[in-house]
């Protein structure tokens, strides 16, 4: 192989590898997962509602995550149980932002909660509480991802 | 009932009316549906457990709606008032269906 035939292969790879990660995006759009914006996923869970940020909420999550598909979370609310109905785990930059929610009931004994979540890059991470008046409290941290967790 | 699943709990000696860390891992694959296969490049069908619930003798304790987007063997850790002998039993389910269960018993001294 000469020189202008390995020049010419290395120039075709490199555009095939950069158009294809842009054919499955038209893919994806058709198949289950559904991409949503932060604020979209925010009215789904708050219905409308505003949450206010409160040092009440607190979210413990590493400053640099070296690993994208593994972050662990902690969340604690300074409330008494029976105030605390629901703690929501948003993460706003990832495909869908909301990761998951837990439903309290009083013989949990303590509003907390702690589970690992996948970023896909570098964004803030949101814990919201739901409380017992229907009002929404939350906490938000930024979490450096050196790899991404979401392929 | 197919998967590997462990509920440990924290302390493991604790008095009635204590306050009893759960930790529960499950193993799942937890596909999200936006990875290729790096063999095949097809993509890998979205498959991950969507629900999980506690049931603390016979009655529901905390319920968790998951979305893809928590880790692979998912990990889930809350507090539970022991102030009853009673089972605790864990659920999980996933999008596809498939539903596996664990029980341990909590006695406090």
């Amino acid at each position: 192989m000469n020189r202008r035939n390995f020049l010419k292969m290395t120039a075709v790879a490199g555009a095939v590898v950069a158009v294809s990660p842009a054919v499955p995006l038209g893919l994806e759009a058709k198949a289950q997962p559904k991409k949503r914006s932060f604020e979209e996923a925010l009215k789904e869970i708050t219905k409308g509602k505003k949450p206010v940020e409160s040092q009440k909420v607190k979210l413990i999550a590493p400053s640099i995550a070296e690993n994208g598909a593994v972050v662990p979370v902690k969340v604690e609310v300074v409330e008494p149980i029976e105030n605390v109905k629901a703690i929501h785990i948003m993460a706003d930059k990832n495909f869908d932002p909301w990761t998951c929610s837990v439903h309290l009931t009083p013989q949990n004994g303590k509003p907390y909660f702690s589970t690992r979540i996948r970023l896909a890059k570098t964004m803030n991470v949101y814990a919201i509480a739901e409380l017992k008046d229907g009002s929404f409290i939350m906490a938000k941290k930024p979490v450096k991802v050196t790899i991404g967790g979401c392929g | 009932m197919g998967r590997t699943a462990l509920i440990k709990l924290r302390p493991r000696r604790y008095k009635k009316g204590d306050l009893v860390r759960v930790d529960s891992v499950i193993m799942h694959p937890m596909h999200t549906g936006l990875v290729k296969d790096k063999k095949t490049g097809k993509i890998i069908p979205a498959h991950y457990i969507n629900k999980v619930e506690v049931y603390y003798g016979g009655e529901l304790v905390t319920s968790i709606d998951v979305n893809a987007s928590v880790s692979a063997n998912p990990f889930f850790s809350f507090y539970i008032k022991a102030d009853k002998k009673a089972p605790l039993k864990i659920v999980w389910k996933d999008n596809k269906g498939e539903v596996t269960e664990k029980t341990v018993k909590i006695k406090p001294h």
